[in-house]
């Protein structure tokens, strides 16, 4: 079976964002009432498993192994199952 | 060339300074070999070499994180190797990007064994943005590095660094005690300082990232792998200091000499 998945990563509350920062200084100075920005990376991909179980098992450790630093970052995923159908 | 004694710089898409790092181990009279990894996958053992040198750069990107994947994709095609490699007591050197790379590996800090999840980071710079500059750095270590035996501790070299991701942090839960457990175990190495030695207590530009502690280099408990962002491959000669030509007697050699130096010998006495 295949599935898609969303993967997101983020820093942890309490890490210092300067990438946020300077991106909330740029929204300012354009004129936008935005207080602060958090920076994450977002990955999707198909993956192929046995069952949706297995698939959110391997998509967490393919969170912690490559795509998260659990010294800085957080990660949400989001495991469906693929759909073919083409949306009109 | 000191037969037997061979230093593997490992080459991907992306690493640089490779050649620098070479000439700096051929002048002390070691042979150094520039191997891409997937020729020392098929081609080579890494038992060939009786040190493996992670050059800087920005191995494939720094996509995912800067030495994210380099990391994994060495552990992948030579985790037991690796094990094996360090076991026998070769030595690991990582330079910046290479530094990223071992944290990222579990090699660093390795307190008593790889971690199989990374216990450091190399975060974004703070101010952000991509520092080339010459820093100077303080020499901490009471002799537990082997790479850094010809230092006297507390002397200050001048090298320089080139980095945007080079803010060495531990997570919040674990920082005080990581930073002791440094301490105790004597694996730090060099922390950032002013020409003078005064610490930059994280003043911007004397600590050029905003590094925790103002870390600038760590080795593992057994002292045999080392890594720092500053750059000593780009100041091994007197000619690569920024004020070369205004000095009245130019220096043959520049402070990084001495890391070269320290594990030469250090090779030289353990793989002759």
């Amino acid at each position: 079976m295949e599935y898609q998945v969303k993967v997101e990563v983020s820093l942890k509350p309490g890490h210092s964002d300067p990438e946020g920062e300077t991106t909330a200084k740029s929204l300012q100075d354009l004129r936008y009432p935005v207080e602060t920005v958090k920076v994450g990376k977002v990955y999707t991909f198909t993956l192929s498993a046995d069952s949706l179980e297995k698939a959110k098992k391997q998509v967490d450790e393919i969170c912690q192994r490559l795509l998260a630093n659990p010294v800085k970052d957080n990660y949400d995923s989001v495991v469906e199952e693929k759909s073919d159908r083409v949306s009109l | 060339m000191e037969a037997g004694i061979k230093v593997c710089i490992l080459r991907v898409a992306g690493t640089n300074c490779d050649a620098e790092t070479k000439r700096s181990f051929e002048d002390l009279g070691v042979k150094a070999e520039i191997l891409h990894l997937s020729r020392l996958v098929k081609e080579k053992s890494l038992f060939d070499y009786s040190a493996l040198v992670f050059p800087g750069g920005f191995s494939y990107g720094d996509y995912v994180r800067a030495g994210a994947i380099l990391a994994k994709r060495t552990l992948a095609k030579l985790g037991s190797d690796m094990k094996e490699f360090i076991e026998e007591e070769r030595l690991i050197l990582g330079i910046c990007n290479g530094f990223q790379v071992l944290v990222e590996a579990g090699l660093l800090p390795r307190f008593s064994r790889v971690s199989e999840h990374p216990e450091a980071s190399l975060a974004t710079n703070i101010p952000i943005g991509y520092h080339c500059n010459w820093a100077h750095i303080k020499h901490e270590n009471s002799g537990r590095c082997i790479f850094t035996q010809k230092i006297p501790k507390g002397k200050t070299l001048e090298i320089p660094v080139a980095h945007a991701e080079g803010r060495f942090i531990f997570s919040k839960e674990t920082e005080t005690d990581y930073l002791e457990k440094l301490y105790e175990n004597d694996q730090l190495v060099f922390r950032y300082c002013d020409e003078n030695g005064e610490y930059a207590n994280g003043k911007y530009p004397i600590n050029p990232n905003g590094a925790f502690h103002d870390i600038a280099g760590i080795c593992d408990d057994t002292g045999r792998i080392f890594g720092l962002m500053p750059h000593p491959e780009r100041a091994y000669y007197g000619w690569q200091l920024p004020n070369w030509t205004r000095k009245e007697k130019i220096p043959k050699y520049s402070d990084g000499k001495l890391i070269f130096q320290s594990m030469v010998e250090y090779l030289k006495k353990n793989f002759t």
